[in-house]
């Protein structure tokens, strides 16, 4: 993967595997800590205990089990090449969290790409899921909210290349003002 | 920051009232952009993006566009998988760019001719 924002993806990809109907992400670039820190929750149908000790092993994958695969290994990777970690707490029937910190400084840390595009990606998924996006940077923060809309305007889908267009463009414009 | 301005929330609006429908309806076209880790890592979001403004782009309403895992293939991925009606079988498409993506919706959505150097086979051995 190039940028965190693939590797941000990849696993919401395994939350609408595991059935999510509502994923949050939540990314805080905190300078004056020097961290970067990556969360994705969902209401998905969780791990069992047996399942979350070999979910980051990139050897350990089963049909049954398939939709776990190798993104948890490989975001795992990333974060400690910048001298941070994952963890992940999952709970049957409840849902999935996984956390990656990162020193934000590290020469080795990815950087964080484009999250509009993975947000947009995410919205035309073959499930509709609800997605609550956050993206702190030092004091100021972007929020996004599927429910948001969906308040706003009724039961209105979001199923449209224009819709996500739209989407699209007003992410790119509230991305913008966390600009350094 | 925070709430969703007015004017993006009436672009929604006016936007559903367009028939183009991502994942469910009775679409002449489907197309699956696959987003396995392999895919994500070869470029699959990229994609994604490419065919959604080609279609938004050409105003296009009878496009079903959706995403999948990984079809098994990844050496050949990025790949999308697309199916027209009333055609006899889906064709693969594999080692995608955005240039592609262009000329696979002008030719295969639009014409019905499918591209064959960037399919990944066409139809079933032959001994001769």
């Amino acid at each position: 993967m190039e940028d965190l924002s693939l590797h941000i993806l990849d696993i919401a990809e395994n939350s609408i595997a595991a059935g999510a109907h509502n994923i949050s992400i939540v990314v805080n670039e905190d300078a004056a800590h020097d961290l970067l820190t990556i969360e994705i929750t969902d209401d998905g149908k969780g791990m069992s205990a047996e399942v979350l000790r070999s979910a980051a092993d990139p050897f350990y994958t089963t049909r049954t089990t398939r939709e776990i695969g190798f993104g948890l290994a490989l975001l795992k990777d990333a974060a400690e090449m910048a001298s941070g970690g994952m963890e992940i707490q999952s709970t049957p029937n409840l849902g999935t969290k996984v956390r990656a910190t990162f020193q934000l400084s590290h020469i080795d840390r990815k950087p964080l790409g484009d999250m509009v595009e993975t947000i947009t990606a995410l919205l035309c998924s073959s499930v509709e899921v609800h997605v609550l996006y956050v993206h702190a940077r030092d004091g100021n923060k972007v929020v996004f909210d599927t429910r948001e809309i969906r308040d706003e305007l009724g039961s209105i889908s979001l199923n449209s290349v224009k819709a996500i267009s739209v989407i699209r463009g007003y992410l790119n414009q509230e991305e913008d003002t966390l600009a350094h | 920051m925070g709430k969703i301005a007015i004017e993006d929330l009436a672009k929604i609006q006016e936007a559903a009232r367009y028939k183009i429908a991502l994942r469910q309806g009775a679409g002449r076209v489907r197309i699956n952009v696959h987003m396995g880790t392999c895919g994500i890592a070869a470029g699959a979001r990229g994609i994604l993006t490419a065919v959604m403004k080609e279609i938004e782009a050409r105003n296009l309403h009878d496009v079903i566009i959706t995403n999948s895992g990984c079809a098994g293939l990844c050496s050949q991925e990025p790949m999308m998988t697309i199916e027209v009606l009333g055609e006899p079988a889906p064709v693969k498409y594999v080692l995608l760019t955005p240039e592609k993506i262009t000329k696979i919706i002008d030719m295969h959505v639009l014409k019905g001719q499918v591209v064959k150097e960037c399919a990944l086979a066409l139809g079933s051995e032959r001994t001769r």
